[in-house]
């Protein structure tokens, strides 16, 4: 019955029961967040199906964003490139580097560059990369992956964070483990980073059609801080990141903090439009499978999603199954999904993390409705013929009993007598609803019989 | 009004009362109510599971035996959901069952417009926000939503004399059940379960209620490997009380 997902959430939940209600309530909190800033603007509905329709209008005319796009940043002198997939993008931005004889990359947070494996193929290459986000450079340090896509390393705790300064000569004071003192050590230790990078790339929020703005929303600075100093600035983003044009902006960056950590704005959002006097600017446009994804009648709305990881925030699954015990970099609702258009065979095993509590459909800013495109890749598991073969099994006695009648009928007339079925005997492994229930108890005459009963009684005139 | 009485495969397997419950409220309120032999399950354990192929046969029978009713009218929040929100795209062909299927509370609150129910029940009870009542059938204002709050469960408790309504904190977040989520992943579903029995505990309720009785038997196989002090009550069995 195990799958993927399943098996790894069992270890998770090994963990101490306060760790994982501190998980659980960490991100639970950041709802609670998003829900009181959404509740300051009466026009919060209205802006979430706004961003819904431009994004369905921005996905069906792409080439067109695209184009118009390339021209404004070409216009204002920014080297464009399309990669058409991971590789490609490695190639692209490692020849980059390699013709600005880059030895230190600065980096501010990027997924794709995590979608595309950039980091160790950069590294592989004798460049060294330095992670600029305090997340992600917390993450590099420690040689871990993100478990979140905009909190990649909250579910570590400060004692975790501190010993490991500490081991890394970051921090000083031996003991100091105050969230304060170790954000300002991990920035006087990635200052002289800052200074002595030959390159800085970053990602990209938006791009917006109409200027040729590459936008990029962050809390800590270091977007700015990757690109004030190297005179080579990179910036690394996805195809269905492009907008129409400012007007659409202004509802996709009320939404995108609101939504992801209840913010009304990121501290910092940087416009890259062209490069500085004597340095340069690139933007690698990433297709990666996104342009397959556009003819996807059943899912190409996931291209709307905006990353901002509400989804993943209010889902009662992730709170209590943590970001590893997904198969794919991205986890949560929207990484089921993903992960299912990345390569559905590998990633099958995430399809079961899901109550179908539909959460996530109402939370989600851009209305990517994750929770009820989970119900349909399940639907489709037969034919990558990854479908949990147990499960089959039940559905299949389940329509046996339901279609005929008479079986049915026998069946619950005679089921009380599972009733005396000692609980230690239905505690087998055989039976995971044990695991953490008592069975229920079926009653002595089910309701069809009761009624066909009462009905021949007041018949005859009882 | 005729309506039809649809009692879904483990209420009536599990929980006869409740369809007793509803029956007798039905019949309180003058209406005709015919349960049509012979009626087992809408699909929805097999779709949600993943096999939406094994439910078509069943949606066919549950249109046939339901089409010609006035409303079709079941103690059950996710089975309702499933007719109305997936048999379109299960049935490759017009059916009328979708939108005349209601669950209890909507059918009393909305087509009734039950203001007023004699009996009392003088107890404290925690409303159990079912997902597919809140985000499929608008039973209640879903949390994430920007709209004006409104609980459709809790407007009918509260016609009862003497009852005290009580919600959870993370009033609508899902208890776990999710049907063959339940046995997929039991340690994530036992885990939401006990949570949420804990959240309706906190309340200083005597009695968790609700309008699925799968959410509640979810929570009553957890609560009592757990020994938790509180019983569960489906929305109709309280309601019917004292009729």
């Amino acid at each position: 019955m195990s799958t993927y997902h399943s098996k790894r959430a069992k270890e998770f939940l090994k963990n101490p029961e306060e760790k994982i209600s501190r998980h659980d309530q960490t991100f639970w909190s950041v709802r609670q967040k998003r829900d009181a800033a959404a509740a300051q603007l009466p026009e919060w509905e209205n802006l979430r199906e706004q961003a819904s329709r431009i994004k369905a209008h921005t996905v069906t005319h792409l080439a067109d964003y695209l184009e118009q796009f390339t021209t404004n940043l070409e216009k204002n002198g920014v080297i464009v490139h399309f990669a058409k997939d991971a590789q490609e993008f490695n190639e692209i931005a490692y020849g980059i580097l390699e013709t600005h004889k880059v030895r230190k990359l600065v980096k501010s947070k990027s997924m794709l560059t995590e979608e595309c494996g950039l980091n160790p193929y950069l590294m592989e290459r004798g460049i060294d990369v330095v992670e600029s986000d305090l997340g992600e450079r917390i993450l590099q340090l420690m040689h871990l992956k993100p478990a979140h896509i905009v909190m990649p390393a909250i579910h570590l705790t400060r004692d975790e964070v501190g010993e490991m300064f500490e081991e890394k000569g970051i921090s000083k004071e031996i003991g100091n483990h105050d969230p304060t003192y170790l954000t300002y050590c991990a920035r006087q230790n990635l200052r002289k980073d800052f200074m002595d990078a030959d390159a800085g790339m970053t990602g990209c929020n938006f791009g917006v059609a109409a200027t040729g703005d590459c936008v990029v929303c962050t809390n800590e600075g270091n977007a700015d801080m990757s690109t004030s100093v190297p005179k080579l600035h990179i910036v690394a983003m996805g195809l269905e990141k492009v907008i129409p044009d400012y007007a659409s902006l202004a509802v996709f960056h009320r939404l995108l903090s609101r939504s992801g950590t209840g913010q009304p704005a990121t501290s910092f959002t940087s416009h890259f439009r062209r490069a500085r006097p004597g340095a340069e600017m690139h933007v690698i446009l990433v297709d990666n499978g996104r342009s397959d994804i556009t003819a996807n009648t059943a899912h190409w709305e996931t291209l709307k999603c905006i990353r901002c990881g509400a989804c993943m925030n209010t889902c009662p699954v992730y709170r209590r199954s943590g970001g590893y015990s997904y198969s794919y970099f991205i986890p949560g609702p929207i990484g089921v999904n993903l992960s299912m258009l990345k390569d559905p065979k590998k990633h099958s095993g995430n399809v079961s993390a899901c109550s179908l509590c539909l959460s996530c459909d109402c939370v989600c800013p851009a209305k990517v409705t994750p929770g009820s495109q989970i119900y349909r890749w399940r639907q489709s598991l037969e034919t990558y013929g990854t479908e949990n073969k147990e499960k089959k099994v039940m559905a299949e006695g389940m329509k046996a009993v339901y279609e005929n009648y008479p079986v049915y009928d026998a069946l619950l007339r005679n089921s009380s007598v599972a009733n005396y079925i000692p609980e230690a005997w239905a505690d087998t492994s055989l039976n995971p609803w044990s695991i953490g229930h008592t069975m229920p108890r079926f009653a002595r005459k089910p309701f069809h019989a009761l009624f066909k009963q009462a009905m021949e009684e007041l018949k005859n005139g009882k | 009004m005729r309506v039809g009485l649809f009692i879904p495969c483990y209420v009536d397997a599990l929980y006869p009362q409740v369809g007793v419950a509803t029956y007798r409220l039905l019949r309180k309120l003058k209406l005709n109510v015919v349960y049509p032999e012979r009626q087992t399950c809408c699909g929805q354990p097999m779709a949600n599971g993943g096999f939406e192929r094994m439910s078509e046969h069943l949606a066919e029978r549950f249109e046939d035996k339901f089409r010609d009713f006035d409303y079709v009218v079941t103690p059950s929040v996710s089975c309702a959901a499933f007719v109305r929100v997936n048999y379109p795209q299960i049935l490759d062909h017009a059916c009328q069952t979708p939108e005349k299927t209601m669950e209890l509370v909507e059918f009393l609150h909305d087509i009734l417009k039950v203001r007023e129910l004699p009996g009392s029940f003088p107890h404290v009870v925690s409303v159990h926000n079912s997902c597919h009542g809140v985000r499929e059938l608008g039973l209640s204002s879903p949390s994430e939503l920007q709209i004006k709050p409104f609980n459709k469960i809790v407007d009918l408790l509260r016609l009862k004399d003497g009852i005290t309504v009580k919600e959870p904190d993370r009033k609508d977040e899902c208890c776990g059940f999710g049907g063959m989520f339940a046995v997929e992943e039991p340690y994530v579903s036992s885990r939401m379960g006990n949570d949420k029995v804990k959240a309706h505990m906190a309340t200083g309720a005597e009695i968790v209620t609700g309008s699925d009785c799968s959410c509640l038997m979810h929570m009553q196989g957890v609560a009592a490997r757990q020994k938790y002090p509180v019983k569960f009550m489906h929305v109709a069995e309280i309601l019917a009380a004292g009729l």
